[in-house]
């Protein structure tokens, strides 16, 4: 994922900032990462690698945890998240192929922010409200019923240009908190 | 290391003289008893006990334990094979052979795999029979001057992992990712070369399998 301007250096303020307040050692790495991607949304590989530092650790152990846990994302949200639910109904109905349906139109897979971080895809497992099922969430909003005709409907309402990719930039400064 | 003293302790029916506290996976290997073995290392206080084939009837224990857990004692009993060890063994090697590229003629390991000396000792396949084979489409990643990394033939056994960091001390590779999608790999699971490895090749030594291979001369 290619940083945006003055995002790095927004990295390393906010994650500089935040190692100061730990000792140095293995066990603070949870805590660590914790504190980072609830700060900067999720864990870039600088602050990663600046983490690996200040703990002396590798930094493969960092990526490790990093990869290991659902709670930790390696991408930045998208301005519109996208989550699929994969709980035991929407799986049975299908939740595979809505995932696979968002991944095509999107061109991304499951866990990946677009290169414009318009759209961010993830699984969720159970959202609830399985009578709906297959559901998805977009921006936290329930979508019931979704069937892969329905998923094309939700990018457009988002303003997703179909059928192909388009070169729509957003407005400068879009920073991510 | 402190002077240890020795124990008397039995494995199929045959005495053994053992060094107290040595895990009996090694004491057993020293004495030229075989038990099928991929993830143990000797010197690890805590084995990770992952890959589940070293098991063994101890008398005492009410079901099956991994060898490489236990220290030996004065006194223990051991069977290396029963209808139980051999079930959880046979079971434990068909889910790695479901993840496994196969084809032992176009691997680097053909002839030294600890795979092919498990399932010759007990009598194993090495191929997918009850279950469906589930290995990835991945390239071989042939970017080291000195080694090639196939991923589909890594049985995740962390062998490589814990000698780069405890005997080469680089620290460049570990296992990242969970489920279906682990995987050995570097800091942003980038190709060998653009990593921090400095292609020591001692990991290459410590693979069991086919995963890490020295490029041939």
């Amino acid at each position: 994922m290619e940083l945006l301007e003055g995002e790095l250096e927004q990295i390393q303020t906010e994650v500089g900032f935040i190692l100061r307040k730990y000792e140095p050692g293995r066990e603070q790495l949870l805590p660590i990462l914790q504190e980072v991607q609830g700060k900067i949304g999720y864990l870039p590989k600088e602050a990663m690698k600046m983490v690996a530092e200040a703990i002396n650790i590798p930094e493969v152990d960092v990526y490790s945890v990093g990869t290991f846990y659902n709670q930790f994302r390696l991408n930045p949200p998208g301005k519109n998240q996208i989550k699929v639910c994969m709980g035991t109904a929407c799986h049975l109905t299908g939740g595979h192929i809505i995932m696979d349906s968002f991944e095509r139109r999107l061109e991304i897979d499951e866990g990946e922010t677009t290169g414009d971080r318009e759209f961010s895809l993830e699984r969720v497992a159970c959202v609830g409200c399985c009578a709906l099922a297959p559901v998805v969430l977009v921006n936290e909003e329930v979508e019931a019923r979704v069937r892969p005709t329905r998923v094309d409907g939700i990018l457009l309402g988002l303003g997703k240009a179909m059928p192909v990719t388009s070169k729509h930039q957003k407005e400068e400064g879009d920073t991510i908190e | 290391m402190k002077i240890s003293r020795t124990v008397t302790i039995t494995i199929d029916g045959k005495e053994y003289i053992a060094k107290e506290g040595q895990k009996l996976l090694w004491t057993a290997l020293e004495n030229g008893v075989y038990i099928p073995h991929l993830c143990g290392i000797e010197e690890e206080e805590k084995p990770a006990a992952g890959c589940r084939l070293c098991f063994v009837e101890i008398d005492g224990f009410l079901n099956p334990v991994t060898a490489c857990t236990q220290k030996v004692k004065e006194g223990m009993v051991v069977r290396t094979r029963s209808k139980r060890v051999d079930k959880l063994v046979g079971t434990a090697f068909e889910l790695l052979m479901s993840n496994h590229r196969l084809g032992c003629a176009r691997c680097g390991a053909n002839g030294r795999c600890e795979l092919q000396k498990i399932a010759k000792e007990r009598g194993l396949k090495l191929k997918t029979s009850r279950l469906r084979s589930l290995v990835p489409e991945v390239p071989v990643d042939e970017s080291p001057d000195k080694f090639t990394y196939d991923q589909t033939r890594c049985v995740l056994c962390g062998r490589c992992v814990w000698v780069d960091h405890h005997k080469a001390k680089i620290g460049a590779i570990g296992l990242v990712r969970r489920g279906m999608s682990r995987k050995m790999a570097t800091f942003g699971e980038t190709a060998m070369a653009d990593s921090s490895c400095t292609q020591c090749g001692m990991c290459v030594e410590a693979c069991p399998v086919g995963a890490l291979t020295f490029k041939e001369k």
